[in-house]
C-alpha cells in the first residue's frame, strides 16, 4: 500500500496527493464542483435469527466484544468524542488490541483529545497504522514529525458522515460509549451517572459499521428512552466500570473570555452584526466553542433582550450561556451538535426545545440539503487567514498540525461567516500572504473582525454597502495585514518538507483541499 | 566590570506571553554563544538572532554567552531586555535605541481631556501593545507600585522603548515614576523618549515638583517640548499642601488623588461610599479650580462592580473631578460616558454653537439665542462640550451637516 503518490495541484493551487494510504482520492475542484454519482454504502444484511430473541446482547467485557466482532489486523476501528477530554474507551480498545497482538489498525475517531496521548506508543509499535481524524496536541506533533506509518486524513464532522455514507471509509468495528443503554443496544447520552449530552457523532458508525459495540456503565431495563442510538443497529453491549468522565467535557475553551482584547473583539463583532442588519427577530446563529465566540453569544443575547426579539434557533455546541438564552426565551430552540458543559447536558434532558442533532442533519454535504447552510450568522475561529480570505484551523504558522476541523468547514456554508480573531498572537500575525494549510476556501468566509479593524470579503458587496457610513473600523484585509506586520515584523514561512506529506485535509465533499507536510522538530 | 555569573533580565514561564528572559555572561574567548529558545523560532528566529548580534555589536561584545528564552516578544521588548542585562553586567551607560516613531516625540495639548487614564504595569509588556484599542485618554506606564522592587531596573528599559515605539493613537503617553527622590532616576529613561505627562506619586510639596522640573531641564534635549506633570496626592500632608503643589509650576496640568495610600496614611479604612475621603477630595478639587488645572479622581478598585463605578463617577463629577484612573479597560467606557456631558447639556450647547456660527457669519459681535444674549465664556463652554461629546462618541463629528 502506497502511503502517498501522484501529486497534482488542486483548484486552490495547492499540491495534494491523489493516492492516500493506497486509496485513490479526488483533488479539490471548487465549492460545489465535485458531484459524485452512484449509490451510498451500506452495512451488511443481517438476520434477526442470528441475534438473541430476548434482546439481550450483553457480553462480559470489551475484550470479549472485540474478539467476537472479529478484531484483526488492518481493521478500521471507530470511536467518538462525546466525552471530549474525558474519553476512556479509545485507549482501552487499543490496549486490548495490543494484548491480542493485532496490528496495523486504522483509528477513525470523530475527534481526538489530549487524553488519548497514550496511543502514541501504539502508533510507534505498529498496533495502529494511522489515524483518520483530528490530531490534537501530542498526536499532531507526532504526526507532524513524520512518525506515523500511514498518512493522516482529517475531515470535518459533516465530512466524516459523508465519507462513511459514500463508502470512502469502511468501519469494521464501531465502539460507542453510552452513558445509558439497555441490553438490546438502545443508547442515549443525556442521562446516567456519566451523562454527556448527545451521541450524534456515532450515528453514521451505528448505521454503516460491520459491527457495533455499545459500552455503558448504566445499563437500564429495555427500553432506554430516548434512543439516540437504535439497538437494531447494535451487535453487542458491554458494561464497563466507567464509560467516560463527564466533567472533562468542559475545557478551557468553553468559558467566556476574561481578556480585555478578546472581549473587545467580541463586542465589535456583535456591533458589526447589529449594524449590518444580520440580527433580527427570528434570526439564527452558531457560536462555537472558544472564549470569544461565547462572549459574542452573550452580546447577542443583550441585543435580543433590548429589542424584545427572539432567535429562531441557536446552533450549539451548547453551553450554559446558550441554555440561559433558551430558558430566558431569547431563542426558540437549541439545535445541538455537541454539549460543551454539564448545563448543556441538563438542558437537553429537561427542555423539549433543546434538540440533539447529528452531522447528518446539520452538516452532511452529500445529503438533500443540510440546515447548516441556512444559519444567518456563523462565528468561527482560525489560526491563520490569507489575503484571499482562505483560512486555516488545523496547523500553526510553524507548520505543526495541532487541531482538528470539527464542524468548522461545514458551518462555512452559513449565510454570513465571521471570524473574530486577534490580529496577532504574541508576535505571530494572523493575516498572511498565504496560510500554512487551507482548511476553508476564502469564497465562503465573509468577515474578519480583529481588535484593530474589520475586513469584509470584497465579494460581499451587500455587507460593504450596509455598513457604509457607520462608525465601524472597516479596513481592507491588506491594511490589517500591514498593520500587524508593522508591529510584529514579517514572519518567515514554516520550513516544511514538501515532498513528504503527513496528512491530507478533506473538503466537505470528500476531495482533498490541502496537504500537511512534515516539519523538523524545533 | 565583567560578570562572573550569568545575569538575567525579563520574564519566562508557561504563563508569560509576548515577553522574554535574557541571560548574559561575558567571557574571555570563544566568540558569541547565543542559545535561542523561542515559540516563534520558525517565523522570527533569524530576526531575533539578528537583533541580538546588533545589540552585542553596539556594546562591542566579542565573547559572551547569551540565553534567550522567548515567549513571542516584540523587538522593542527583546532589545530592552538585552540592553538591561548587558548594562547590568558591564556597567555601560550607553543606550541602545531603536528608531522612535516621529509622532511619539511630539507634545500633547495642555488642556486636552483627561477623563480616563489606564494603568499598565511597567514590566508587563504584553499589556502594552493593544492598550490603546480601548480608547483611554491616557495610558500610564507604571514604574512605581505595579513593579516589584527587584524588577524596577529592567522595567525602565521596557517603558522607555514602549514610549518610543508603540503607536498609542490619540492616547496621551504617561509614566508614573517612583516617589521622589528615587523617581528622579527614572527621568533619563523617559524625558527624551516621548513621555507626554509624568505622574509624580506621593507628592507632598512644591519642592518635589521643582526637583522634577530641574532634572527635566537638565537632561532634556528639546527645551521647547513641554512635558506635563500630574502630581498624585496620597497623604494628609499632600492634601493640606494641595494648592501649593497645584500652582507649583506652569506645567502642572492636573492633580490626582490616590485614596489607597491616603486612607493608609490617615489610618482609616477605604469604603465603597467614600465618606472618609470626602474632605480630602473636596480640598483637591478646590485647589485645582483655584490653580486652573484639572482634578483627577482615584481609581475604582472593583472591576466587576459597574454600578458602584457609575455611582462613584456621578459623585466625583458633582464635586468637581473631571476624570478618573482605570485599572481595567472595561472601566473606560463608563468613565467617558458619565464624566462626559449629558444629553440635555449637548443639546443646549448645539443651539449655542449654531447661534455663534450665525453671528460670526453675519459679522455680528454679539451672540444671541432667542431674546437672550450669550456671554463669551458660555460660548467657550458650549464649544468645549461639543468637542467632548464628539470625542466620547456622543455626537457625530458631522452633526452640523446631519442636522441640515
Amino acid at each position: 500500500m502506497k502511503k502517498f503518490d501522484k501529486f497534482v495541484v488542486n483548484a486552490l493551487g495547492r499540491k495534494v496527493p491523489t493516492i492516500v494510504n493506497g486509496k485513490e482520492m479526488v483533488p479539490f475542484m471548487g465549492v460545489g464542483k465535485h458531484r459524485p454519482t452512484g449509490h451510498k454504502a451500506a452495512a451488511p444484511i443481517v438476520s434477526a435469527a442470528d441475534f438473541p430473541a430476548d434482546g439481550n446482547k450483553t457480553l462480559p467485557d470489551l475484550k470479549a466484544a472485540l474478539v467476537k466482532a472479529g478484531l484483526k489486523d488492518g481493521m478500521t476501528i471507530s470511536t467518538h468524542h462525546h466525552f471530549r477530554n474525558g474519553d476512556v474507551l479509545a485507549v482501552q480498545i487499543f490496549d486490548i488490541a495490543k494484548e491480542l497482538g493485532v496490528k496495523d489498525l486504522v483509528w477513525f475517531p470523530s475527534a481526538s483529545f489530549p487524553c488519548q496521548e497514550p496511543l502514541i506508543k501504539y502508533l510507534e509499535d505498529g498496533t495502529i497504522h494511522h489515524i483518520e481524524g483530528s490530531m490534537n496536541g501530542a498526536l499532531g506533533r507526532f504526526a507532524s514529525y513524520g512518525k506515523m506509518a500511514g498518512l493522516g486524513v482529517l475531515r470535518s464532522h459533516g465530512g466524516r458522515y459523508q465519507s462513511v455514507q459514500d463508502g470512502e471509509v469502511h468501519i469494521d468495528i464501531a465502539v460507542i460509549a453510552a452513558p445509558t443503554a439497555d441490553a438490546f443496544g438502545n443508547a442515549t447520552g443525556d442521562r446516567g451517572p456519566a451523562a454527556c449530552g448527545l451521541l450524534g457523532f456515532a450515528l453514521a458508525d451505528s448505521q454503516y459499521a460491520d459491527k457495533v459495540i455499545v459500552a455503558t456503565d448504566n445499563l437500564v431495563p429495555f427500553p432506554c428512552i430516548p434512543w439516540q442510538i437504535q439497538g437494531n443497529n447494535v451487535d453487542y453491549v458491554v458494561v464497563v466500570d466507567q464509560v467516560g468522565i463527564p466533567e472533562k467535557i468542559v475545557s478551557g475553551t468553553t468559558e467566556i473570555t476574561r481578556s480585555p482584547d478578546r472581549l473587545f473583539i467580541a463586542e465589535l463583532t456583535a456591533q458589526f452584526c447589529e449594524e449590518a442588519g444580520l440580527i433580527y427577530d427570528g434570526f439564527s446563529f452558531q457560536a462555537g466553542a472558544g472564549g470569544t465566540s461565547l462572549s459574542i453569544g452573550v452580546y447577542f443575547a443583550e441585543i435580543l433582550k433590548e429589542k424584545g426579539w427572539k432567535a429562531a434557533f441557536a446552533r450549539g455546541g451548547s453551553n450554559k450561556y446558550l441554555v440561559e438564552m433558551l430558558e430566558q426565551g431569547l431563542t426558540k430552540f437549541i439545535l445541538d451538535g455537541q454539549t460543551f458543559d454539564l448545563e448543556g447536558v441538563r438542558s437537553m434532558r429537561e427542555n423539549w426545545n433543546h434538540v440533539n442533532t447529528s452531522p447528518f442533519t446539520s452538516y452532511n454535504y452529500h445529503g438533500k440539503g443540510f440546515f447548516g447552510s441556512f444559519v444567518d450568522i456563523v462565528i468561527l475561529g482560525a489560526t491563520e487567514v490569507d489575503i484571499n480570505f482562505n483560512a486555516n484551523v488545523v496547523t500553526h504558522s510553524d507548520g505543526l498540525l495541532l487541531h482538528g476541523i470539527g464542524g468548522w468547514q461545514n458551518t462555512l456554508f452559513g449565510k454570513c461567516t465571521i471570524l473574530p480573531i486577534p490580529l496577532f498572537r504574541d508576535r505571530i500575525p494572523v493575516i498572511l500572504d498565504e496560510v500554512t494549510t487551507i482548511t476553508g476556501p476564502g469564497e465562503l468566509i465573509d468577515v474578519i473582525v480583529t481588535e484593530r479593524g474589520i475586513a469584509i470579503n470584497p465579494k460581499r458587496t451587500d455587507l460593504l454597502e450596509k455598513v457604509k457610513g457607520s462608525n465601524l473600523p472597516i479596513k481592507t484585509i491588506e491594511e490589517l495585514q500591514a498593520e500587524a506586520e508593522a508591529i510584529c515584523g514579517k514572519p518567515k514561512k514554516a520550513k516544511v518538507d514538501e515532498n513528504e506529506p503527513i496528512a491530507v485535509i478533506k473538503w466537505v465533499d470528500g476531495t482533498i483541499i490541502d496537504t500537511v507536510w512534515r516539519v523538523e522538530p524545533n | 566590570m565583567d560578570s562572573k555569573e550569568m545575569l538575567f533580565c525579563g520574564n519566562s514561564g508557561p504563563k508569560v506571553r509576548s515577553d522574554c528572559r535574557i541571560g548574559f555572561l561575558t567571557t574571555k574567548e570563544g566568540g558569541r554563544k547565543i542559545d535561542l529558545k523561542s515559540k516563534v523560532k520558525v517565523m522570527f528566529g533569524e530576526e531575533i538572532l539578528r537583533l541580538a548580534n546588533e545589540v552585542l555589536d553596539f556594546y562591542n561584545i566579542e565573547h559572551c554567552e547569551m540565553q534567550i528564552e522567548d515567549s513571542g516578544a516584540l523587538n522593542f521588548v527583546l532589545a530592552a531586555r538585552m540592553e538591561a542585562v548587558i548594562r547590568k553586567a558591564s556597567g555601560s551607560e550607553q543606550e541602545f535605541l531603536l528608531p522612535a516613531l516621529e509622532k511619539n516625540l511630539k507634545e500633547s495639548p495642555k488642556d486636552r481631556f483627561r477623563f480616563s487614564r489606564l494603568y499598565l504595569p511597567g514590566n508587563t509588556p504584553h499589556l502594552f501593545i493593544n492598550a490603546s484599542i480601548h480608547n483611554p485618554d491616557g495610558l500610564i506606564l507604571d514604574l512605581e507600585d505595579a513593579v516589584a522592587y527587584d524588577k524596577k531596573y529592567e522595567a525602565s528599559f521596557i517603558v522607555r522603548n514602549a514610549l518610543r515605539i508603540i503607536d498609542y493613537g490619540d492616547a496621551e503617553r504617561m509614566v508614573r515614576i517612583n516617589q521622589i527622590p528615587r523617581g528622579l532616576d527614572d527621568l533619563p529613561f523617559i524625558v527624551n523618549h516621548g513621555v507626554n505627562l509624568i505622574l509624580v506619586p506621593k507628592c507632598e510639596s512644591a519642592d518635589q515638583i521643582k526637583a522634577v522640573n530641574d532634572k527635566i531641564a537638565e537632561i532634556s534635549e528639546n527645551k521647547d517640548r513641554k512635558i506635563w506633570l500630574m502630581p498624585i496626592i496620597e497623604s494628609a500632608l499632600g492634601v493640606m499642601k494641595a494648592y501649593e503643589i497645584a500652582s507649583a509650576a506652569d506645567n502642572v496640568v492636573a492633580l490626582a488623588i490616590g485614596l489607597e495610600d491616603y486612607t493608609a496614611d490617615m489610618g482609616i479604612q477605604r469604603t465603597r461610599e467614600g465618606k472618609e475621603s470626602f474632605f480630602a477630595r473636596n480640598m483637591l478639587t478646590m485647589a485645582c479650580k483655584a490653580a486652573g488645572i484639572q482634578a483627577i479622581d482615584s481609581v475604582y478598585s472593583d472591576v466587576d462592580d459597574s454600578e458602584g463605578l457609575i455611582n462613584a463617577i456621578k459623585e466625583s463629577k458633582s464635586i468637581g473631578f473631571t476624570g478618573m484612573g482605570c485599572i481595567h479597560p472595561r472601566q473606560i467606557r463608563l468613565i467617558h460616558e458619565y464624566y462626559g456631558p449629558e444629553e440635555a447639556e449637548i443639546e443646549k450647547s448645539k443651539k449655542i454653537v449654531r447661534a455663534f456660527d450665525d453671528a460670526t457669519a453675519k459679522g455680528l459681535g454679539v451672540v444671541s439665542l432667542g431674546s437672550k444674549m450669550i456671554d463669551p465664556p458660555v460660548v467657550k463652554r458650549a464649544l468645549t462640550t461639543i468637542d467632548i461629546a464628539i470625542s466620547t462618541g456622543k455626537l457625530s463629528s458631522n452633526w452640523k451637516e446631519e442636522a441640515e
